[in-house]
């Protein structure tokens, strides 16, 4: 694999899928810790938000410690270069959370759809364009269509005006070669000028792996966590990709030895628990199942006697997609009565 | 017993799915379907069941109502055309039942308010929207026996049964839910969550139903409240069932619900929409006997 020369931008996640596994309650001077040392690591983006996105505060998700405003209102001021982005699920937040991050100064909004549905972003990509923001169209469990499938939706996004497109790969589900298949379809379909990312998560250990076969076939945004914090057994380490990417020659303009200090000095001792494959995490990648719906998994299980497991294999056999945790506690309440 | 004549005012999936369910009601009698493409389904279909039609849209049945002695008219158009049809419609007495996310007119859920508009004798009522109808029922159950601080719901459809003008402006779904679930449901804040999901075979509408009490939850009392409420949505849904729940977990009460639709027009899937349909033809039907029985004679603003 030859990337050497090739520029990417780096974008860490740990403070918006890092908020998963904190069960959303990192508080806005951690935030501004963390966000002021990923910046002078020279990580140019950061994002910032619930991790369920603008408006994502709720029973179903989780209430976060603070408000997305009160966030993103402590940490932009106090950035030297990084930028900050935020996610919006439609369905979820709405435009009016969009212009309330626009007030807060977000430079880039990441427009998030399950991987077949890119027609609910029109609204929210048209104006996210028109408030003259980075937009980007993140396409979610991007396993579950075929690269052909995706193309399709990407060109919808692409045709409300976003400028990037992301392949998601929510369930750590996929391979290698799944990237390559579904950048490279991406990147010939779409117009040259469109920029594609690849967003991973570690559930089979495959976030460095699947992060470079998305440059190799033309991804120049590559999404990680410090530490890897994120959901399920987390995002790609980005701490790990910025050291890979310099023994390849891949230019990130990140520090490793900073960043790596930011993982272990400032994020490692905020995991309520180790950010690791465990048991669920793999059935996650291997089921292919929505990273965050681990702990929801955990809890009930350990309410109703079930196994964490089985609930997780049952919603990937009932093909739930992101935003559906709503059903692991009816899924669990249906095995305890089974017994 | 007399029929009140009703005009379905679009001809697409929901106003075709409702001239069947108006077809068998005792009080309805779907006398006209306008639409705006006279090579459209749902003409054809009314036209086999010997409505009258006109795909001149609405200016189209304007010269009938007098003489067809049209009362009552069903919207199920757009939000975008629904205030210069209610306009119209309302100006010559004739009460217009509004199902698309207008909402001009106060919001009506039946088993809850229902019989409150129909005493106030409201020209223009609207059904806020599917997955209002699927939940606010429950929020009300809860907030009728004790206070309900914030009351939030997940409405989750087959990707198949949203069609373009929900994927084209999913936020008036969120928004206006929301706003049901405190103006109806009782709530005092109201969150609203909407999922597309593409699997095939398509799911069946789930909804589910989180209430935050502002006191701990009067578990006999809510159960009892919520069984009684599931009963009267049965009546006109009988594919409303209850899956799981009440969960009582501190002060959140969580109900588990699916809807699944009784596929005249519409697949069965897609509770979310005949639940649509059928709150809007229950709505009728009360209006239709206030009008028979004389205590309610639309007249023109």
């Amino acid at each position: 694999m030859k990337l050497n020369g090739k520029k990417v931008t780096l974008h860490d996640n740990c403070l918006r899928d890092g908020m998963h596994p904190k069960r959303h309650q990192i508080s806005t001077a951690q935030m501004v810790e963390i966000a002021t040392a990923l910046d002078a690591a020279g990580v140019p983006l950061m994002e910032v938000t619930h991790g369920d996105g603008l408006g994502g505060a709720s029973v179903n998700y989780g209430f976060p410690l603070h408000t997305d405003e009160e966030y993103l209102r402590a940490v932009v001021p106090k950035l030297k270069r990084a930028k900050v982005s935020a996610l919006l699920i439609p369905g979820i937040g709405t435009v009016d959370h969009l212009r309330l991050a626009h007030d807060c100064g977000v430079a880039t909004l990441r427009v998030a759809t399950h991987c077949t549905e890119a027609d609910v972003s029109e609204q929210h990509i048209a104006l996210s364009r028109k408030l003259g923001l980075d937009t980007v169209g993140f396409l979610m469990m991007a396993h579950m269509i075929e690269p052909e499938a995706l193309v399709q939706q990407a060109r919808l996004m692409e045709s409300y005006g976003a400028n990037c497109i992301y392949c998601t790969d929510s369930a750590g589900y996929m391979l290698p070669e799944d990237v390559t298949v579904r950048i490279a379809a991406l990147r010939a379909a779409l117009q040259p000028q469109t920029e594609l990312g690849f967003h991973g998560h570690h559930n089979l250990a495959m976030g460095i792996a699947n992060s470079l076969a998305a440059i190799e076939a033309g991804a120049n945004r590559i999404d990680g966590s410090a530490a890897g914090l994120g959901a399920g057994a987390g995002n790609t380490p980005l701490e790990v990709f910025a050291a890979v990417c310099d023994r390849m020659g891949i230019i990130t303009g990140v520090d490793v030895f900073k960043l790596a200090d930011v993982a272990e000095d400032l994020v490692v001792p905020l995991m309520d628990s180790p950010i690791h494959i465990d048991r669920d995490a793999l059935i996650l990648g291997y089921a292919g199942v929505y990273s965050s719906f681990l702990l929801f998994a955990k809890r009930a299980a350990k309410k109703y006697g079930v196994r964490s497991a089985d609930i997780l294999v049952e919603l990937g056999r009932m093909k739930t997609v992101g935003g559906q945790e709503d059903m692991i506690e009816d899924v669990a309440i249906n095995m305890a009565g089974r017994r | 017993m007399a029929k009140i004549n009703a005009a379905l005012v679009g001809s697409g999936n929901i106003g075709t799915d409702l001239m069947f369910k108006a077809l068998r009601s005792d009080w309805i009698n779907p006398a006209w379907m306008v639409g705006i493409d006279a090579s459209s389904d749902g003409l054809a279909k009314a036209r086999e069941r010997g409505l009258k039609t006109t795909a001149d849209g609405v200016d189209g049945l304007l010269p009938h109502i007098a003489k067809d002695n049209i009362r009552i008219a069903f919207d199920a158009t757009s939000a975008y055309v629904h205030a210069e049809n209610a306009r119209k419609l309302q100006s010559r007495g004739v009460v217009v039942i509004d199902l698309t996310p207008a909402a001009i007119g106060p919001y009506c859920v039946p088993p809850v308010n229902l019989s409150e508009h129909v005493g106030a004798r409201e020209m223009n009522v609207n059904m806020v929207s599917c997955g209002g109808q699927a939940t606010i029922p429950i929020v009300a159950a809860v907030s009728r026996v004790q206070k309900v601080a914030y009351a939030e719901i997940v409405a989750t459809v087959a990707s198949r049964s949203a069609g373009p003008g929900t994927r084209r402006n999913i936020d008036e779904f969120t928004r206006t839910t929301a706003s049901g679930i405190e103006k109806v449901g009782g709530a005092q804040r109201g969150k609203a969550i909407i999922i597309l999901n593409p699997a095939e075979p398509p799911l069946i509408m789930r909804d589910t139903v989180h209430c935050l009490t502002a006191t701990e939850p009067d578990q006999q009392r809510i159960t009892d409240s919520i069984k009684s409420m599931l009963a009267e949505v049965q009546k006109y849904v009988p594919g409303y069932v209850l899956k799981n729940g009440p969960v009582f977990d501190g002060n959140r009460v969580s109900v588990y619900l699916e809807v699944a639709g009784l596929g005249d027009y519409l697949p069965r899937f897609a509770g979310n929409l005949d639940i649509m349909t059928a709150a809007a033809l229950r709505t009728g039907e009360m209006i239709a006997q206030e009008i028979v029985s004389g205590r309610f004679q639309p007249s023109a603003a």
